[in-house]
Order: structure tokens, then C-alpha cells, then sequence
């Protein structure tokens, strides 16, 4: 076991609308100059946050209400584009546990599911709704119910869908793979052999 | 029932089923390069682990390599950086390194295939989502991200779930001026950004079938940018042509016996399929990007679209690429001034891509207000122009021929744009910000079109430029 079990995450929620955001917008290619990936919270969305004089855009993440939420929630082929995990990477290190949209690209889904960040998809109008709960009260409680497949809002419940593996791994914490890869060393080795790998 | 090429590959790598209900999947080629490796060595050290099959890795450094000096230590320090913990990394496991001036050094979808790495059948993975450009050999291979990079180092293996696969064949003969850029981003236009997502996408059909490897290349290559995980194209005569006497392929009589095994991982006849698509060949037209992703393009010969014409989630998406792009609906793109012409990239940067435009601007002359650079995929890829003397005439026509790398399509080298510039470029993404300025503009089209555009200093249709028939 590499993580926690993730069953259900609580917490602030804000929305970041927009179809097709992709991975250079969620963090700017400039910002993949490093060889960790500890400092990338702060270049999360940053050219949507401040303009080339880093001066502030009051973007929505930075609105003092909007702080310290640990859901982000945008709408469809969210994270579509380059494999970089620096966005997931900058994701999490912003504060955020877990992501809603419409849809996720691939490659994006895959990184988050690794590092922990449930990927939940839910319907456009449940989506609309949240974001008004939220702008008439931005301290309002969310769950995300990993196990239930619903997310709380409110007084509000709405269905939502996971990939069944994703959910599954986050279940039996077992989201992280490289454990488990590492205990099929022999069969591993035998499937080298038999292709002429090794 | 026959298998595609897909499930016969999947097949032959699965080592097994996780509790999970993923799969692990054996991975024959791992590719690396400074971005988004680094990391995963770091991981490793985290985890007191090694590289389980360090001759099954190659890496090498192409994204924050400058194009103009590439005299160490660079002039960027944390470019410096990146490749003297790659080049440290990889000593240290025993991997080879592909490094700047070592004659193989290049863009890492570029650099496998001309050495030979990149075989039928194997499955491929790289942090790079262009790592679909290697399906064009008849491979699965995977962009991924860097904690599965240090899977595959560590294990060899991916946690992965198993695709659906959806054919699309594009038949009959592409009209003179259309190229297999022009095919791939109508595939994307007509499927959308995220029509792919779940699927492997098999190219397939007469107009496929007679495109050279570095075409094929070029189609798999925007996969990724069609939401699909990956591409490819069974493997038949053109690709063991192009294979023969590579560095790194078999020789001899084992190059032959090698041949028999590629063969037989191309689809069956009677392969299932997800999902089919036909598209006609003599359909496609020159064509060019005018918004914010791949699959917002036009032919040369159409106009933007109007957002009034489209209701809901369209009208929100063109309204906010066209106020990015500050262009207005119903206008041609044909016209539209540009300020930069760029030729390269993992989709656009190989020897056939320079020669085809060499023949087309000889005597011909980029327009004063245009900055144009072209830059070789690869060591190999600048070795072999200039043999042929190709630099000259990219010179001669007012190009900047530059050294190898993925320079202006990602904004981690010098190259970007500056401000709201629009650059011509035959790269792969034309997101926002996408060429290094927060408002810059990028329009992907062919090699052939960013020359024409670079000639005229506005998009312009090759057809007519180059008075081609």
C-alpha cells in the first residue's frame, strides 16, 4: 500500500469555467523548468491569474473567498494536451483534493488518478447549480462521496461517475500502482524473455 | 473473429490483471527526456529503488535545448540543470543518452524512429503525449505522465485499462497541395478535440497506405490532439523499407526473420472494430487552425465560423476563440497577416518535410515583415539537409536554419513569440499561450502552407503560391 484510502473528500468548492482547458493553461510550459515538483502550487492557471506583469487578473482562484477550496470544479475534456504532470502536480500542491467536470482528457485522468486527485464527472445543470450555491455562498460544505458516487452541495445531492478502475484503486488505496507492479517481478521477467526483451 | 493490431499487441505485452481490474502491461521501449523525467529518478531514490531494465530506456534532450547556442553550460541555468541531472540520472543507470553533439541527439519522436528503436509490435511509452507519433511504426505507444515514468523504470510495466479501437480509414488519392498534415487535423476537425478519449485510433485506407513513414509519422502524431490515447498504422513493406539498415534494427537474416514476426501483428482481415470512420481523401483541403484548439480549423477556401450560426456549448467555445485570436466571424483566414513562420516539431521537423519545401521556395523570398526559422528534428535530420544542401536554400529564402529541437512549438527554449504575434507554424497545438506569450497566436497548418504564409506574409493558399497542379 502506497496512499490512504480516499472514500470521501470535504471541503470548499470553486468553479473555474471553461471547455477544453487544457494542460498549458493549467500551468505555462515556462513553469516545467524545474527538476521537482515542489514549487509548482503557485503557477497553477498562472497566466489567467496575472498578466506579464505579474500583476493580479482577480481571477476566481484568487478571490479571498475561493480560499483554501480543495475542489475545483470546471467543465468538459478538462486537462486535455500534454502528458505534463506538473498540472496535477500543481493542482494538488494549490490546496485541491479533488477535480469535477463535464469530462477529462486521458492522460490527465491517468496522472491524477496516481497522485490521489479523484477525476468525478457530473452533469452540465448539477455543475450550473453548484456554481450558484457557491457564488451566493462560497463557504458553503461539499463532499465528494467516492464510495457513493455522489457529491453533496448544500442541502443539494447530485449523481455523479468515476472511472470504475479509478474508483476502485481509490477505494483500496491502491491508486499509487508501483507497489503492486513490483510484486510480478518473475512474470515480468518471463514476459521479456518470451518477446526477446531481455 | 480476426484481432486488430491493438488487441494482438496488448495481448503479447500483458503480464497480468491487478486487483484493480487494470492490466500490466510490459513496455518494449521507454523513452525519456529532460522535462518530464527528471522527477521520476528522484521518486526512485524516494523509494530506494533502481531501473529494473536500464537497455530498454534511451534518452536524450529536446524540449529547453536552445536552437541558436548550444555551447554548455547553457545560458539558462535551470536549463543546465535539467540536462546535468538527466545526463548524472542516466550514467548512474546505465541508460543511454542521446546527448546534444553526440550525432543522436534530437526531438525523442523523432530520434527513435530514425535510429531504428521504434519497431512493429512493441509497445512504447514516453512522458510526452506526442509518443502516439511511434504508432505510425504499428506500435501501442502511450504518452505518459512522470509518476509512471518511474513506474516503467522501476518495473518495466504500466498499470494500464485496455482501449477500444476505432478505425478510420481515409480512402482514395489526396488532391495535389494537401498533405498529412492536412489529413490529421480534418481527422480532428471532423472528430473533435475529445472525440478519442477511450480510443486507439488505427489509420487505415488507400491514402494512408500510400503515405511514406514520415507521413504516417506526422498523422499518429496529433492523435493525442483528437483525444485519442494513441494511433497507429498496421506495419507493411514501406515500413520494413524504411527500417532496413537503421542503427539500432536487426541485420541480415535476422532483419528478415524480424520481418515475418512485424508482419503478423498487422490487423486481420476480419478484425473487430469499436468504431469505424470513412473519409474521402479527395474531401480534404488545405488546411489551417484559426481558434484556440486543434479542432478549430478551416480549409484555406472557408471563412471563420459565425457563433450565431451554432447554439450552446459551440457558440461559447468559438465566441472565446475568436476573441482570443481577435479575429471576426465570416472572414477568411486567407489574408490574415502573420509575423512568424516556423517549420519543425515532433509533427512537422523531418528530412522529407525540408525537402519538400526546398524545392517549392527556391528563388522565392520570406516577405520583410516575417521572421521564419526552420529547425531540424534532429542531429541527423540538420545532417542530412545539409548534405543535400537544403540549409542554403532555406537561407537563400530568408529562413533562419536553426540547430535541432523542439523550439517554437512550447515555449521552453529561447524561441516564442512575443505579444499578440501570429506565428504560421507546423507544430501540433495552437493553445493559448501555447508559443510562449500569453496572447500570442498560433495557426497550425502544413510545411507547405507556413512557407507560403512566410512568402506572402499572410496565409495564403500553397496551391496558388507555388503554382502547384
Amino acid at each position: 500500500m502506497t496512499g490512504m484510502k480516499i472514500e470521501k473528500i470535504s471541503g470548499k468548492g470553486v468553479y473555474v469555467a471553461g471547455n477544453d482547458i487544457d494542460t498549458d493553461r493549467i500551468i505555462p510550459a515556462r513553469f516545467l523548468k524545474c527538476v521537482t515538483f515542489d514549487e509548482l502550487g503557485p503557477a497553477l492557471f498562472y497566466d489567467e491569474r496575472f498578466d506579464t506583469d505579474d500583476n493580479s487578473k482577480h481571477h476566481v482562484l484568487d478571490k479571498s473567498e475561493h480560499r483554501g477550496a480543495q475542489v475545483l470544479i470546471s467543465d468538459a475534456n478538462f486537462g486535455c494536451g500534454s502528458s505534463r504532470e506538473h498540472a496535477p502536480q500543481a493542482i494538488q500542491k494549490f490546496g485541491f483534493k479533488a477535480v469535477i467536470a463535464e469530462s477529462f482528457a486521458e492522460i490527465f485522468h491517468g496522472n491524477c488518478t496516481t497522485l490521489g486527485i479523484p477525476c468525478v464527472m457530473m452533469e452540465k445543470a448539477d455543475r450550473e447549480l453548484i456554481a450558484e450555491i457557491i457564488a451566493s455562498d462560497a463557504d458553503t460544505d461539499m463532499i465528494v462521496d467516492i464510495e457513493g458516487l455522489k457529491v453533496i452541495c448544500g442541502n443539494h445531492v447530485f449523481n455523479v461517475k468515476m472511472k470504475d478502475s479509478a474508483r476502485e484503486a481509490f477505494l483500496a488505496a491502491s491508486y499509487d500502482p508501483l507497489d503492486t507492479l513490483l510484486v510480478a517481478r518473475s512474470a515480468v521477467e518471463e514476459t521479456a524473455k518470451r518477446l526477446g526483451y531481455a | 473473429m480476426g484481432k486488430n493490431l491493438y488487441q494482438k499487441v496488448w495481448d503479447d505485452h500483458v503480464v497480468g490483471q491487478l486487483e484493480s481490474g487494470q492490466y500490466q502491461l510490459f513496455i518494449a521501449l521507454h523513452l525519456i527526456h529532460e522535462v518530464t523525467s527528471p522527477q521520476a529518478f528522484g521518486m526512485l531514490k524516494d523509494k530506494g529503488l533502481g531501473v529494473a531494465y536500464p537497455k530498454r530506456t534511451f534518452a536524450t534532450v529536446d524540449h529547453i535545448i536552445p536552437t541558436t547556442d548550444q555551447s554548455r553550460p547553457l545560458g539558462d541555468d535551470m536549463a543546465e540543470k535539467m540536462i546535468q541531472v538527466l545526463s548524472d540520472a542516466t550514467q548512474e543507470a546505465g541508460i543511454e543518452f542521446f546527448a546534444p553533439r553526440s550525432g543522436s541527439q534530437g526531438i525523442v519522436h523523432v530520434v527513435g524512429p530514425e535510429l531504428g528503436l521504434t519497431q512493429p509490435g512493441m509497445t512504447i511509452c514516453c512522458g510526452d503525449s506526442h509518443t502516439s507519433t511511434h504508432g505510425a511504426f504499428g506500435c501501442i505507444a502511450l504518452g505518459i505522465g512522470t509518476s509512471q515514468v518511474r513506474d516503467v523504470l522501476a518495473s518495466q510495466t504500466l498499470a494500464m485499462d485496455p482501449l477500444k479501437v476505432r478505425r478510420i480509414r481515409v480512402e482514395g488519392t489526396l488532391s495535389t497541395g494537401v498533405t498529412a498534415k492536412d489529413v490529421t487535423l480534418h481527422i480532428i476537425r471532423m472528430l473533435g478535440v475529445n472525440g478519442g478519449v477511450g480510443y486507439a485510433y488505427e489509420y487505415a485506407g488507400s491514402a494512408i497506405e500510400n503515405m511514406s513513414m514520415e507521413e504516417r509519422m506526422t498523422v499518429c502524431n496529433m492523435s493525442i490532439e483528437g483525444g485519442a490515447r494513441c494511433g497507429y498504422i498496421n506495419p507493411d513493406q514501406t515500413t520494413f523499407d524504411f527500417l532496413k539498415g537503421k542503427e539500432r534494427t536487426p541485420q541480415g537474416a535476422e532483419f528478415d526473420s524480424a520481418v515475418e514476426r512485424w508482419k503478423s501483428y498487422a490487423s486481420d482481415a476480419d478484425a473487430s472494430y469499436d468504431d469505424e470512420v470513412v473519409i474521402q481523401a479527395a474531401e480534404i483541403k488545405p488546411t489551417v487552425t484559426w481558434g484556440i484548439t486543434p479542432a478549430q480549423s478551416i480549409s484555406i477556401e472557408e471563412l471563420t465560423p459565425d457563433p450565431e450560426a451554432v447554439e450552446g456549448l459551440d457558440k461559447d467555445l468559438i465566441n472565446d476563440a475568436l476573441s482570443y485570436m481577435k479575429f471576426s466571424a465570416n472572414e477568411p483566414i486567407k489574408g490574415t497577416k502573420i509575423d512568424v513562420a516556423f517549420i519543425g516539431s515532433c509533427t512537422n521537423g523531418r528530412l522529407s518535410d525540408f525537402e519538400a519545401v526546398a524545392k517549392l521556395i527556391e528563388g522565392k523570398h520570406v516577405a520583410a515583415n516575417v521572421k521564419a526559422i526552420a529547425v531540424p528534428g534532429s542531429e541527423k535530420v540538420d545532417v542530412a539537409a545539409r548534405a543535400l544542401g537544403l540549409h542554403k536554400t532555406f537561407e537563400a529564402a530568408g529562413f533562419e536554419w536553426r540547430l535541432p529541437g523542439c523550439s517554437m512549438c512550447l515555449a521552453m527554449n529561447p524561441d516564442k513569440l512575443v505579444g499578440d504575434e501570429i506565428c504560421a507554424s507546423s507544430s501540433n497545438r495552437n493553445f493559448v499561450g501555447r508559443q510562449g506569450s500569453p496572447t500570442g497566436r498560433t495557426l497550425l497548418m502544413s510545411p507547405m502552407m507556413v512557407a507560403a504564409a512566410a512568402i506572402e506574409g499572410q496565409v495564403a493558399d500553397a496551391r496558388e503560391v507555388f503554382g502547384l497542379e
